[in-house]
């Protein structure tokens, strides 16, 4: 077999190799309740602000943390800590994706990201920012 | 209905151009396919010039396109959904053609604008390749025209036309009258992160690169349908014009993300971004293998699937960008336009034919049989080619997770570490092309004399060594985050990526004999060296400098925990107006904020000083306030920019008092469990201790700290605690440490001990609208970040001396055909 031959199936087994060792690394995404029964283990949890919860946020105490409620589309709901800064439009958010581990009472959050419907896309209510007729 | 005021002949004018460029694409598409078959001289120029009419009229319609949604957007024609959507009437000037990339409509405009100034510069250059070319190019011209249609074809929606009015598309009351224009006064604007320079000139650069990359893909094409294989010749300067160009373009992505994006650095490896570097990388491949054919016979067989999938790729790219699949990973993504089965089409469509020729013809494509020689370019350069493919692949099945789960209905998402997932891969392949850039300029073609090799090659190593081992001692790079292992590969590729610096520096003189002009690939090698040794130090240096140590909660300080979500840097430090707040060896201080008119920007006044007064500046940060019913606001990062490093700042959140603060400090004296009344509900004063432990961050060693433990209940029957002290060094020096509970708006301040013969404690409580300015920041220092973009204009440069050198060595190549 030519050299070049040798390399390349060398080369792509190791690309795969690469690639089966990447999927176990990769994370699922869960609902509150299945977040719960994995705790401790990294996960992305798809739930929603919960407005009616206060979102405790204070910089001049301390910029990073914040603390807020989410729930998931099951209505479960969950304390959610992050020690970050308050991302801005939070409570525009109509979904959000939480990175982070169930730890105990709460869910200690990563990353969070923001679905905004209006944030990078155009907004599908689009007719809301048109001016209504009554009042013009 | 008869609607008042209405422009309906510019959407008119724009429908029938997209119309005309549609139709002239196909024919021409079909004339330049007839040409490229015949073999009667004097037919194939009937039909050769029948096609040049046709991509002369879609030339025509694409500029008519563009000057017609130009004239919609800058003349605020909001009738028009296009301008209503992506533009207003605050927007300034140079920000008007970005409004066009804003939209999908838009971006597939620029596209085909791109097609046609490629487009004629083959027809004036390529000769006898231009009907096979140009067939390719006006069909992909077809596919970008339906794209742009907006029609319903059997009930299909084919494309989105930018030329749709604002009330056909949205449905909504005011539609019904007759003189809604007179409300529809302002447009939703354009995307507040699309308004920086950056923006202006990173999407055509961009967009022409991914352009350019379908005419190393048309010449494979149109030598596998003629079986003939001359084509590499004239396609190389194209392929190092597409990559230089595309490139930059990806570059330019980084620096915008950079200066005006806050995930802190110029690459996330997000899915937009990989997909625009893969075929980059694929594209580079193809070009190396196909000098390779070009100077020794070998790999011709790889030049083909190269610039086929690399055009491939791209295609892919914008499926991935444009299918709205890619929304839960990435901030870059298109609104979904339903075009999801056109775009798969729009890939399958080149991919399927081009393989197929491929496959059908791959025992007809020469290739060498005797092997090649290990001590010869072509072997390691083909080497070189393949790593950067299988990297390519490896970057885009990551990537692919959201397709994979689409397809599968499975539900798995990146990583926890998606960054390192990708750089723990990523930093061996830039080992191996560090190295194999170093070195493969030193073989020659066929063989290379040992002795030859042994003579050149000890000056370049000896002083790569040198430098990249006193970069490892004296550099400091000591990211250990992720085990000695990578940070091993980290200093091996520090070592690989100077190599390749140096041995092409070296080889301008050892192996050209400093010919400048010939050294348009070494130059290019010197600038891609550099852009590795600039990624790997300031990443792997990035260091944060407003890392907090106040208000650290008692949760952060456990040690178990160091690597899980409560052991990372607290990265945000907060700043009150006017008072100037301690971060490492800078004291930093927020002196004040202004608003600026002309572009809607809050510039706030960071004022940094060394402590050891060896250094002061001012940064200026900015936040502009979100549109398109966003109601939060989006930071602009400063830098303050030296030869070796950049100290980057940007604004994470930010508090504005807006009623003007009339309130005063009131003064109560409470015992011990003595409660006082405000506006909202009531205050407790727990105890007083001293020194108390779970304060410690507040006060120094060397003070004597006494706090109060307040517990604050509100109406609605939430608890805050407040503990405000006193920190008292030495006899005389006497520091109070307020204390907030701001969703109260309460202020706390421990104003004085007992006098003599009481128990009552003096505090003074504030209650207000909004207690103060302030900000909190996130600041970062990267080192030697210059070498990275320093490297891309130099690797540019290389490109471009390469593609002259080879254009003015082809005889007669500058002069147009007759």
């Amino acid at each position: 077999m030519k050299k070049t031959n040798i390399a390349i199936l060398v080369l792509i087994a190791i690309s795969i190799v690469v690639l089966i060792s990447y999927t176990g690394d990769l994370t699922t995404y869960e609902t509150i309740s299945s977040a719960k029964q994995k705790e401790g283990k990294f996960v992305n949890l798809i739930a929603k602000l919960d407005k009616r919860q206060p979102v405790e946020y204070d910089a001049v105490k301390n910029p990073n943390y914040l603390v807020f409620t989410a729930v998931d589309s099951l209505g479960n709901s969950i304390k959610v800590v992050y020690h970050n800064n308050k991302p801005t439009d939070m409570e525009k958010s109509d979904r959000i994706v939480l990175k982070g581990k169930m730890q105990g009472d709460h869910f200690e959050c990563k990353d969070i990201l923001l679905k905004c419907p209006s944030k990078y896309k155009d907004d599908p209510n689009a007719a809301k920012s048109l001016p209504s007729p009554v009042n013009g | 209905m008869n609607y008042i005021g209405e422009n309906l002949l510019a959407g008119q004018i724009g429908h029938f151009f997209a119309l005309l460029f549609l139709v002239a694409s196909l024919f021409s598409t079909v004339a330049y396919f007839k040409a490229s078959r015949l073999q009667d001289l004097v037919e194939r120029k009937i039909w050769l010039r029948l096609a040049r009419i046709g991509f002369a009229l879609e030339t025509v319609g694409v500029l008519a396109m563009f000057f017609t949604l130009y004239y919609i957007i800058s003349h605020h024609l909001f009738e028009y959904k296009y301008a209503w959507s992506h533009s207003d009437r605050s927007l300034q000037v140079e920000y008007l053609l970005s409004c066009f990339w804003e939209g999908q409509e838009g971006s597939f405009m620029l596209w085909s604008f791109w097609h046609c100034v490629l487009g004629w510069v083959l027809i004036w250059k390529s000769k006898d390749w231009e009907p096979g070319v140009m067939t390719v190019i006006s069909f992909a011209q077809f596919c970008v025209a339906t794209m742009v249609m907006g029609v319903y074809f059997f009930g299909i929606k084919v494309g989105s036309s930018p030329f749709t009015l604002t009330r056909n598309e949205i449905t909504a009351p005011i539609f019904s009258m007759p003189n809604y224009l007179t409300l529809l006064k302002d447009g939703n604007g354009l995307n507040t992160l699309l308004q920086n320079y950056w923006m202006v000139i990173h999407p055509p650069i961009l967009f022409l690169g991914f352009a350019s990359t379908i005419v190393p893909f048309a010449y494979a094409f149109a030598g596998l349908m003629r079986k003939n294989h001359d084509w590499t010749k004239p396609a190389i300067p194209w392929a190092a014009f597409s990559a230089a160009v595309l490139g930059l373009g990806v570059m330019m992505g980084a620096a915008w993300a950079y200066e005006s994006l806050s995930f802190g650095g110029y690459w996330a490896w997000d899915p937009v971004e990989n997909a625009s570097l893969v075929p980059w990388l694929t594209l580079v491949a193809g070009l190396h293998t196909n000098l390779v054919y070009k100077n020794s016979g070998y790999s011709l067989r790889p030049t083909y699937f190269f610039y086929i999938i690399s055009f491939v790729l791209v295609l892919y790219s914008t499926f991935l960008t444009r299918s709205g699949i890619l929304g839960d990973t990435s901030v870059h993504a298109f609104v979904d336009l339903d075009m999801n089965t056109q775009l798969v089409l729009f890939v399958l469509v080149f991919f399927l034919p081009a393989m197929y020729l491929y496959i059908r013809n791959y025992k007809s494509i020469p290739a060498v049989i005797k092997e090649e020689n290990v001590y010869s370019r072509e072997f390691w350069i083909f080497i070189g080619s393949l790593v950067l493919f299988l990297s390519g692949m490896v970057i885009i099945s990551k990537t692919s997770v959201p397709v994979f789960n689409k397809l599968f209905g499975t539900h798995m998402s990146p990583p926890e570490d998606a960054e390192f997932a990708y750089n723990q891969i990523q930093v061996f392949v830039a080992i191996v092309i560090g190295l194999l850039t170093a070195l493969t300029q030193y073989l020659k073609y066929k063989d290379t004399p040992k002795a030859f090799l042994g003579k050149k090659i000890w000056i370049p190593t000896l002083i790569a060594v040198l430098i990249s081992v006193s970069i490892s001692l004296f550099g400091n790079i000591n990211f250990d985050k992720k085990g000695p292992g990578f940070l091993f590969a980290i200093h091996m590729a520090i070592f690989a990526a100077v190599y390749a610096v140096v041995g092409n520096i070296a080889y301008i003189w050892l192996g050209l004999k400093g010919k400048i002009k010939a050294a348009g690939a070494s130059v290019a090698h010197i600038g891609f060296g550099l852009v590795l040794v600039g990624i790997l130090i300031s990443s792997s240096k990035k260091t944060v400098l407003s890392w907090n140590t106040t208000g650290v909660s008692p949760l952060r300080v456990n040690p178990k925990e160091k690597n899980g979500a409560t052991g990372d840097p607290a990265e945000n430090i907060t700043l009150f107006k006017a008072v100037a707040t301690d971060m490492g060896k800078f004291m930093v201080t927020y002196v004040s904020d202004t608003l600026n008119a002309k572009d809607r920007k809050r510039y706030f006044e960071i004022d940094f000083k060394a402590k050891d007064g060896s250094e002061g500046f001012k940064l200026y940060p900015d936040v502009i306030k979100q549109n398109k019913g966003g109601e939060g606001f989006s930071a602009n990062p400063a830098a303050k920019h030296y030869w070796y490093k950049d100290i980057f700042v940007y604004i994470t959140s930010f508090q504005e008092n807006t009623q003007p603060d009339t309130s005063s400090f009131k003064k109560y004296q409470l015992s011990v469990h003595d409660t006082v009344f405000y506006s909202n509900g009531m205050i407790i004063l727990n105890k007083v201790s001293k020194n108390p432990a779970e304060l410690k961050t507040k006060y120094a060693e060397d003070e004597t700290a006494l706090f109060m433990d307040m517990t604050v209940v509100a109406k609605d029957g939430r608890r805050y605690t407040a503990n405000p002290g006193v920190a008292i060094k030495g006899l005389t020096e006497l520091r109070q440490i307020p204390d907030t509970v701001q969703s109260q708006s309460l202020v706390f301040l421990f104003n004085g001990a007992p006098d003599q013969g009481s128990d009552k404690f003096k505090i003074g409580i504030k209650e207000s609208g909004a207690i103060t300015d302030l900000i909190t920041l996130k600041v970062y220092e990267f080192p030697m970040i210059n070498i990275l973009w320093i490297g891309v204009i130099i690797m540019v440069i290389g490109f471009i001396m390469s593609i002259i050198q080879r254009v003015k060595r082809t005889p007669g190549y500058l002069k147009p055909v007759s």
